[in-house]
């Protein structure tokens, strides 16, 4: 008799391929960037249901298919999600201490840098007339 | 306004992509960003040293009233923060 195809194991692994790529979408909103549960959603949901494939491969192997396929896609999972979660929970929060950064009451170290149109700009130009200078450092190349 | 790495040029196609009005300054040498002691060495593509997210409030005479320093790159201070710490700075209408 044709056993069955195991549609589950084949769903699951897809759904966390998606869990892993769609980071870059959900990155753009900050309730899905702050912590990227949509993605650990996304990952929970594939796992579940390759866990259900690989129960019915090993367990029923009579009437599914999906041993091979399904032990493979397992272990990609496994390091996806590894890796997600180094990138997430390790490499993100290699941030310096900046323990030197100018603190609350003290005064900002002045300065004078070429705008986006090659002009030169000092804090002391945006500083004068303005109730206040919001001053923002980006990671940059853009 | 902001500062970051990246030269004048690219910050104008930046600026007009997204159409900002601030001023997007270009800190190639990282000096400033390290007069601010917010760089992180060797965190840009190939190895660059680029500055880590910060975002200082100064009053109009300079003094920092306001800091936020992320301990996660991916967590930024969103607008309505710092909207919320410049109106406890100088309520509207003063």
């Amino acid at each position: 008799m044709k056993r069955k195809w195991n549609w589950p194991i084949w769903v699951g692994f897809v759904v966390v391929v998606a869990g892993l790529f769609s980071y870059e979408f959900f990155a753009r909103f900050p309730i899905t960037r702050d912590f990227p549960w949509a993605n650990f959603l996304l990952f929970g949901t594939g796992a579940a249901l390759l866990i259900v494939g690989l129960f019915r491969a090993f367990g029923r192997p009579q009437i599914y298919r999906g041993k091979i396929f399904g032990s493979i896609f397992a272990a990609i999972v496994v390091l996806v999600v590894a890796f997600f979660s180094y990138e997430i929970f390790y490499v993100l929060r290699q941030v310096p201490p900046s323990a030197g950064a100018p603190r609350v009451g003290q005064k900002a170290p002045d300065f004078l840098l070429l705008d986006q149109n090659g002009k030169p700009v000092g804090l002391g130009d945006l500083l004068s007339g303005s109730r206040a200078v919001a001053l923002i450092f980006y990671r940059g190349f853009w | 306004m902001a500062i970051s790495v990246d030269l004048p040029e690219t910050n104008r196609r930046q600026s007009q992509k997204l159409g900002y009005t601030f001023p997007l300054l270009s800190d190639p040498k990282t000096q400033v960003i390290r007069r601010y002691d917010v760089l992180h060495p060797g965190a840009g593509p190939k190895g660059a040293d680029i500055a880590r997210p910060a975002e200082f409030l100064l009053d109009s005479n300079g003094i920092v009233r306001w800091v936020n320093l992320t301990e996660n790159i991916a967590v930024r201070a969103r607008p309505e923060q710092v909207l919320d710490a410049l109106n406890q700075l100088s309520p509207a209408g003063q």
